[in-house]
């Protein structure tokens, strides 16, 4: 029994029943390791972690140039701005404010930097349901293909402090 | 024949023994040796244990009454101190007390051993005890509002990390007295052999708790030095890769504590023997060389961490991990089905299964637990696991979703259900209100798996976890979620009283019967279920027998289908969401 010593002679291979599950188990094993890296080749959905160190200050400035010259209009008091396609955009995270407000086009790729001014924060693009973690001190680019239009919230799901849920953010995505 | 299975099956050979003159008796029940001076400890940990969860229990119901929108209790504030107190009270202080009582009671009383040292173990016990009030005083005062995980630049008041640094070490020395126990019993030869199958199990569980404690210093000192402004703040991707060194691998923990759990009670219970040693051990030794850089899972949508070391480290390493669970959720259900048609129940797939003993509620609270564990638990935490997948995963409240079917209906579950034997056998009493313990099982086990699966689906519609507001009122830009995702929250409110219900019981029985309970010292426990008869003659496993187990392979076939099911369907999810690398 399992709460006593076992008999010498106990290392035995495995037959019957458990010699079959072993095998169903390990070959299911092998498709899951695969499925992986196979994706990273083929499917269109990854997190490469392409990241930068940057200090918050940095990222600031870079984030105020890039409004300057890309602001398209105001939302509720922030501004709408629009890289170019194939262009580089900028998201700042902060208690409790993702700034600005992105208007991005269908079927175009940008280079998205997310960064943060103080704590960790999450950035969860809803309703599509897709999460990248963003963490101060570190540029985190995304190469990101809209390929639904509308208008999509971000919201934080880090705990950045009580403001937490009053964090969100806006994508505006053209046909 | 006494309906405890393991009174016969216990040699008669004396053990060598290394104990004190009077400082062990022999149990009435088992026949197993108990260590005076260990059960001492056995107990005061397992108290310790009881008021952790209680604690945390408590925070629990508060936490899902507020979750649950058409509810919404508490205030942010107080939202987020609780959930803080919930998560370190649970995972942390409830926990590994319960697994120094397990370490203890194994170490000693299945090797024949007595403790190794009671300085240590008093150091040990009081510092475990001592940091977790240090910590929970920490949250009260307010200042401390960082969530179990504190992930720095969020800054917690310095005797938050004071105390939990004191747990820490103080668990570290727990389980360098459980080794200086393994190796005085080796010396003395106070058994024949290898150690026993559970003994081995908790030998994983020790060694993968010494790597998990050694990250908690990692992380928590930096911590500590800059809270008291000794240090720059640490770099928060090196702390989160460090605190999930001790997040993620402290699980492990568990699982390897809770299998051996499963191996224990199918012993006592219906008497299973595993059906190959080799097999077994063979899946425990994977915990111990593969599951170390879990972590990884928690980081799977992190800056500076590149998509190979990601890749690698969920596959090469996890796999190997997973398979060990497959193997433990085969042999475990396994050694029940050879054990049960041995006493004669051969009729069909599953008749073997219909004539288990239910009405105790150490075995089912075993079966549901594994069961839990493996259907709820296993399918999820691969699935969330994978890299990309990961994507549609991260801090929703899919995460949370999977790891309380793993640590509160796997882990917990089947430390209440060991619970059933511990309180007769070592603080020698016999539970009251019998009937209410043989459902208790049933209804926690239940309500964590419909709180869960509430939770797990409300996470598949975006929900974040560790949020206070799902209707972000107040927030600059309107949003909310789907009614779907609110029907979800409600059916997780609901799963989370029901689980609470079942808790507060547990703990109800447990106290009743540790101060009202009726001794049994000097005799046998009132067993928990009478032996039935198959009708037919019990026979002696021949070989054939004991690898012949058609109920177990279906059962495993339902599992693994599911599982296939429900990781291709994420696979297709994902492909519907944006392009990004
Ligand atoms: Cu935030």
């Amino acid at each position: 029994m399992s709460i006593q010593s076992p008999a010498a002679g106990w290392f035995k291979a495995p037959s019957g029943s458990e010699r079959v599950w072993i095998g169903i188990a390990m070959a299911w094993c092998i498709v899951m390791t695969i499925a992986m890296p196979y994706w990273l080749f083929f499917g269109k959905q990854n997190s490469t972690g392409e990241a930068y160190r940057v200090t918050p200050a940095d990222f600031a400035a870079r984030v105020g140039t890039f409004v300057e010259s890309h602001k398209v209009g105001e939302l509720q008091g922030v501004p709408i701005v629009e890289p170019a396609p194939g262009g580089d955009a900028y998201l700042l995270a902060r208690m409790w404010q993702w700034f600005p407000v992105l208007k991005l086009r269908k079927g175009q790729t940008y280079r998205v930097h997310i960064s943060s001014m103080d704590l960790q924060h999450g950035f969860s693009l809803q309703p599509l349901n897709m999460n990248f973690q963003v963490l101060p001190t570190y540029d985190h680019v995304l190469t990101l293909t809209p390929t639904s239009a509308g208008e999509f919230t971000i919201v934080c799901n880090e705990f950045c402090g009580i403001g937490h849920h009053l964090m969100t953010g806006r994508i505006l995505v053209e046909e | 024949m006494s309906s405890i299975t393991v009174s016969g099956g216990i040699p008669d050979r004396a053990p060598a023994g290394n104990h004190a003159p009077g400082a062990v008796r022999t149990c009435a029940t088992t026949g197993l040796s108990i260590c005076e001076v260990s059960s001492r400890f056995v107990r005061w940990h397992a108290v310790a244990a009881v008021v952790f969860l209680l604690i945390g229990g408590s925070a629990a119901i508060l936490l899902a009454l507020t979750r649950w929108p058409a509810v919404h209790l508490l205030s942010a504030p107080w939202y987020y101190r609780v959930l803080t107190l919930h998560g370190l009270n649970m995972l942390i202080f409830w926990i590994l007390n319960f697994e120094v009582a397990l370490l203890y009671f194994v170490g000693t009383t299945l090797l024949k051993s007595r403790l190794y040292s009671k300085t240590l173990a008093w150091v040990g016990f009081l510092m475990m005890v001592a940091g977790a009030i240090v910590v929970d005083v920490a949250i009260f005062q307010g200042k401390s509002d960082v969530l179990m995980t504190s992930y720095v630049p969020l800054l917690a008041a310095p005797a938050f990390y004071l105390g939990l640094i004191l747990v820490a070490v103080g668990c570290l020395i727990s389980v360098i007295n459980y080794f200086g126990t393994v190796y005085i019993a080796k010396r003395d030869h106070t058994y024949e052999g290898s150690v026993p199958l559970v003994v081995f199990g908790a030998h994983a569980a020790a060694i993968i708790a010494v790597l998990t404690l050694l990250h908690a210093a990692a992380a928590i000192v930096p911590a500590f030095l800059w809270s008291i402004h000794l240090i720059d703040v640490p770099d928060p991707s090196w702390y989160r890769s460090t605190w999930w060194g001790l997040g993620h691998m402290s699980q492990q923990v568990n699982v390897c504590a809770m299998v051996s759990v499963w191996y224990f009670i199918g012993a006592l219970t219906v008497g299973a023997k595993p059906l190959s040693e080799s097999v077994c051990r063979g899946a425990f030794l994977l915990y111990i060389l593969f599951i170390n850089v879990a972590s990884a899972h928690h980081l799977l949508t992190d800056p500076g961490v590149s998509a190979a070391w990601k890749i690698w480290n969920t596959s090469y390493a996890m796999y190997l991990a997973v398979l060990a669970s497959m193997i433990h959720g085969f042999t475990v259900p396994a050694s029940v089905e050879v054990a049960m048609r041995g006493k004669g129940f051969r009729r069909g797939v599953f008749g073997w299964l219909t004539a288990a003993p239910w009405s105790n509620p150490a075995f089912s609270g075993f079966l549901l637990s594994l069961v839990i564990f493996g259907f709820g638990g296993g399918i999820t935490g691969v699935v969330l696991g994978t890299q990309q997948i990961n994507i549609m995963a991260h801090n929703t409240l899919r995460i949370p979703g999977h790891f309380h079917v793993t640590v509160v209906g796997g882990t917990t579950l089947a430390f209440m259900a060991v619970t059933y034997y511990i309180v007769p056998l070592v603080f020698q009493r016999e539970f009251v209100a019998r009937a209410l313990c043989r459902i208790q099982p049933w209804i926690f086990g239940i309500g964590i798996t419909v709180f869960a699966t509430g939770m797990s689906f409300a996470g598949s519609y975006g929900v974040p976890r560790r949020h206070w507001d799902v209707e972000f009122s107040g927030a600059q830009f309107a949003t909310g979620f789907d009614s779907g995702a609110h029907v979800m929250l409600g059916i997780m409110g609901v799963g989370g009283v029901i689980a609470a219900t079942g808790l507060f019981l547990f703990i109800g029985l447990v106290v009743a019967t540790v101060f009202f309970g009726r001794s049994n010292a000097g005799r046998a426990m009132t067993p928990w279920h009478v032996e039935r008869s198959s009708g037919e003659v019990a026979r002696h496993d021949t070989d054939h027998e004991e690898h012949h187990t058609p109920g177990t392979l279906v059962l495993t076939g339902v599992f693994l289908l599911s599982f296939v099911v429900y990781y291709f369907a994420n696979w297709k999810w994902l492909s519907d969401v944006w392009q990004v690398r």
